[in-house]
């Protein structure tokens, strides 16, 4: 027979105002259990965790009810307070009077009516409560970062600077990331190369990071301090220990006329190619779609000219297996295709360009050497039209973009401009804005610079179309301000495309079972309190794979991401989550179907010897859960035609003692 | 002098709702017949919503549409101007009785200078 303490909270006036707490804690003393019922005004402060602690001792309480907020605000609060007063924490039960109740209803008497109804079902659960003890698991101290850009290489380094081991998987043949494509960077216009690449030798040269460079992760299994991944590291055809990076056999390949990927396709590589010069590794990679001796063995000369011996025509895709405490995701962004929009004429010219496309013009290391010429005809562009925009901001059920607003196109675009301006004098250029927004740390001073000192134009409207018309383009546009129509003969577009989470996060997010918002950003586990960590334990967050932004939020981001990390790796044993499921093997029959539907793949099936009545041995086949891997999201419990399976915390008794005392 | 139509009724004749618009006017950006229009069609959506219909129904701008749905296409927020330029001037075309457009008259009113697509939404606007 359990003795039951229930503690009714006014929440302010959050919940009293819609619930009358005193008749509450009067009707909930004459159900069955409880020897003390009272109320108070805020029952997670210091004074009601006291008043639940000192009502445990002068009653001898073995069972907990506190009528408040969600449990998902403060069980863990009120789980505490049990424990330093000596009662199993998984003994206290919340109802839920405030979002479920006071929040919901208008009238003190319905509300009230409700909250007496919900405190009897958490009374009748308690009565049916067993005490808990939550298992240990150890943990693995290595990191796992999916990702090598700014995000990647920034959490990378911050974990490795705490003295753990951290491995960056990195799909592409070198680490960097879109930073490593972009020229300059705003506010304060540093070239983006400059402060990007000595990270980028401070990874590679870090005694605690390992980098897998062309590589994905192909399989994840485990959870939160036991994540057992197997990575798979695609052959590039060149051994990566040998390769000194030297080039000769990107210099000698015949095969040079490949869409350079880093240039988007600006330009073209060889079929053996190093990214760009400050690529970390520094080593070839021979693309197996373009190589003539891989695809018809007629060619072999990047291996006679190589002196190092390190082009290997026979290597394997490896995969590998490793161990980690932690994953942080930083899969990152890519700019949405343009070919839906055709009244910009992206597919018809190659003079309509992307932002992205934009930067690599005007880097020193891009296709022209840093000198913007128009693709088409190398001619120097005087008139410039920059769209703002494009694919950001369309309704819920637009077909061609995204809803949300990308965030980073109006700062590049008012960079873009106003460094053309500064190079060139000669250049006319537009923005065409709908909205120019600029929170951030010396953002709007930036911005008003680019209009007051270097003379961009800015006018509020959109462009409507562009039409290649001989050598130029033209630009049909409103002017809202003016109420004008204009036409514009530009000799450059820009499109300011929205961007969006790159195509593998989807697959991977999957694998971690965490979860994702409908445009494929990862969901953090609470959007303000805990931006960093996904819902599933262990998966963190880091950079654009969780929202559109800028560098320095990602690099603060990054940094949030690995102090979580490293707050868990610090930690020698996890406590697990003791509301588990478990099989009750007099009755499993052995049938497999809990098997199919669990998502984690916490069942498996043993044979186990049972003495029968006539004492006889006999074989049977039974159901086995893993506490460790079991996430307790029940599937089994229902599934399970027998009745043997049953969720620990949540047992069947337990959810029909509540229903049973809702209907009474 | 054409009475104004309540802002309501305009929106259930058309199913448009200006309030998803955000203003950035790329329906006037795109619009062929921009420079024929003394109300261009981000005003429509803005005036058709702050009730100040009038003037929209006295202006020729509402037959000056080319009804060629370019805005709708392009709008990014889905508000579809076009839609609502067409029930204002159905109110008017309403108001004023019979004013269909017979097939027997187009080849009087025919020049070269006339695009298909105006002869085939001039049936459209007309004949509602």
């Amino acid at each position: 027979m359990q003795r039951i303490g229930v503690f009714v909270c006014w929440c302010g006036s959050n919940i009293a105002s819609t619930v009358d707490v005193e008749r509450v804690s009067e009707a909930l003393k004459n159900e069955q259990g409880v020897v003390f019922s009272t109320n108070y005004q805020y029952m997670c402060s210091q004074a009601g965790q006291d008043l639940i602690k000192s009502a445990v001792k002068e009653h001898r309480l073995t069972g907990i009810v506190v009528c408040s907020c969600s449990p998902r605000m403060h069980e863990a609060t009120f789980r505490k307070a049990a424990r330093s007063a000596g009662i199993n924490p998984y003994m206290v039960e919340i109802a839920n009077i405030r979002e479920q109740c006071s929040w919901v209803h208008k009238d003190i008497i319905t509300g009230t009516e409700k909250a007496i109804i919900l405190g009897k079902a958490a009374i009748a659960k308690v009565n049916l409560n067993a005490p808990l003890i939550p298992g240990e698991s150890p943990v693995t101290k290595r990191a796992l970062v999916i990702g090598g850009g700014i995000a990647g290489i920034q959490t990378a380094l911050d974990i490795a600077e705490a003295g753990f081991l951290v491995d960056i998987v990195e799909k592409k043949p070198t680490i960097g990331g879109k930073m490593a494509q972009l020229d300059k960077t705003f506010p304060t216009l540093d070239c983006s190369a400059c402060i990007l690449t000595p990270k980028m030798v401070d990874v590679a040269q870090h005694e605690k990071i390992r980098i897998f460079s062309y590589s994905e992760v192909s399989s994840v299994k485990g959870f939160v301090g036991n994540f057992d991944v197997t990575i798979k590291k695609k052959a590039r055809f060149v051994n990566e220990n040998i390769c000194t990076g030297c080039g000769a056999c990107v210099e000698k390949c015949p095969q040079k006329k490949i869409p350079n990927e880093f240039n988007l396709g600006m330009d073209n590589r060889s079929a053996i190619y190093i990214p760009f010069a400050q690529a970390v590794p520094k080593v070839a990679t021979i693309d197996p779609n373009a190589c003539n001796m891989l695809k018809n063995g007629k060619c072999g000369l990047c291996a006679r000219v190589c002196t190092a011996g390190a082009i290997d025509y026979t290597q394997k895709d490896e995969y590998i297996e490793e161990k980690y405490g932690a994953i942080v995701v930083a899969t990152g962004f890519n700019p949405i295709s343009m070919e839906k929009f055709d009244e910009y004429a992206y597919s018809q010219s190659r003079d309509v360009i992307t932002s992205l496309e934009f930067e690599r013009l005007t880097n020193a290391a891009g296709p022209t050497g840093g000198k913007l010429l128009r693709p088409s005809d190398n001619k120097h562009p005087h008139t410039i039209v920059f769209v703002q925009c494009v694919g950001s901001r369309c309704s819920v059920d637009s077909e061609k973009g995204k809803e949300y607003c990308s965030k980073i196109c109006c700062m590049y675009t008012a960079k873009h401009a106003m460094l053309v301006r500064d190079k060139y004098p000669d250049t006319e250029v537009y923005v065409f804005y709908i909205d120019v927004r600029t929170p951030g740390k010396a953002f709007d001073e930036f911005y008003r610079r680019a209009v007051e000192e270097y003379g961009v134009h800015y006018i509020k409207g959109m462009v409507g179309k562009v039409v290649p018309e001989g050598e130029k383009l033209k630009v049909q546009a409103s002017d809202l301000i003016e109420n004008k129509q204009l036409h514009i003969d530009a000799d450059l577009v820009v499109l300011a495309a929205a961007i969006e989470p790159d195509k593998s996060a989807r697959g991977l997010a999957t694998m971690l079972t965490a979860s994702m918002d409908t445009n494929d950003f990862f969901t953090e586990a609470h959007p303000k309190l805990r931006p960093v960590e996904s819902p599933t334990a262990g998966v963190f967050l880091s950079g654009t794979c969780q929202g559109p932004k800028d560098i320095p939020e990602t690099v603060s981001q990054a940094g949030a991401a690995a102090s979580k990390v490293i707050a868990l790796l610090n930690k020698d044993k996890l406590l697990g989550n003791p509301c588990v499921a478990h099989s009750n093997e007099e009755i499993c029959n052995g049938c497999s179907q809990c098997e199919r539907v669990c998502p984690y793949g916490a069942i498996s099936y043993i044979n186990k010897e049972f003495k029968m009545p006539d004492r006889s041995i006999k074989t049977r086949r039974i159901a086995v859960v893993n506490p460790a891997i079991c996430q307790g999201c029940g599937a089994c419990t229902v599934t399970c035609p027998s009745g043997a399976m049953d969720l620990k915390g949540f047992t069947s008794k337990q959810i029909m003692a509540e229903v049973d005392a809702i209907c009474r | 002098m054409n009475k104004a139509y309540p802002t309501e009724e305009l929106l259930r004749i058309s199913g448009v709702n200006p309030n998803k618009c955000m203003k950035c006017g790329k329906c006037s950006a795109t619009c062929p017949a921009y420079d024929e229009m003394e109300y261009h069609p981000h005003q429509f959506v803005s005036m058709v919503n702050s009730g100040d219909i009038e003037p929209l129904m006295n202006s020729e701008s509402i037959f000056k549409c080319l009804s060629c749905f370019a805005c709708v296409d392009r709008c990014p927020r889905g508000v579809e101007p076009a839609k609502l330029i067409e029930a204002v001037r159905i109110a008017v075309v309403r108001k004023q009785g019979n004013n269909h457009l017979l097939a027997d008259d187009v080849p009087n009113m025919l020049d070269d200078e006339i695009p298909q697509q105006a002869i085939v939404s001039a049936f459209r606007k007309y004949s509602k």
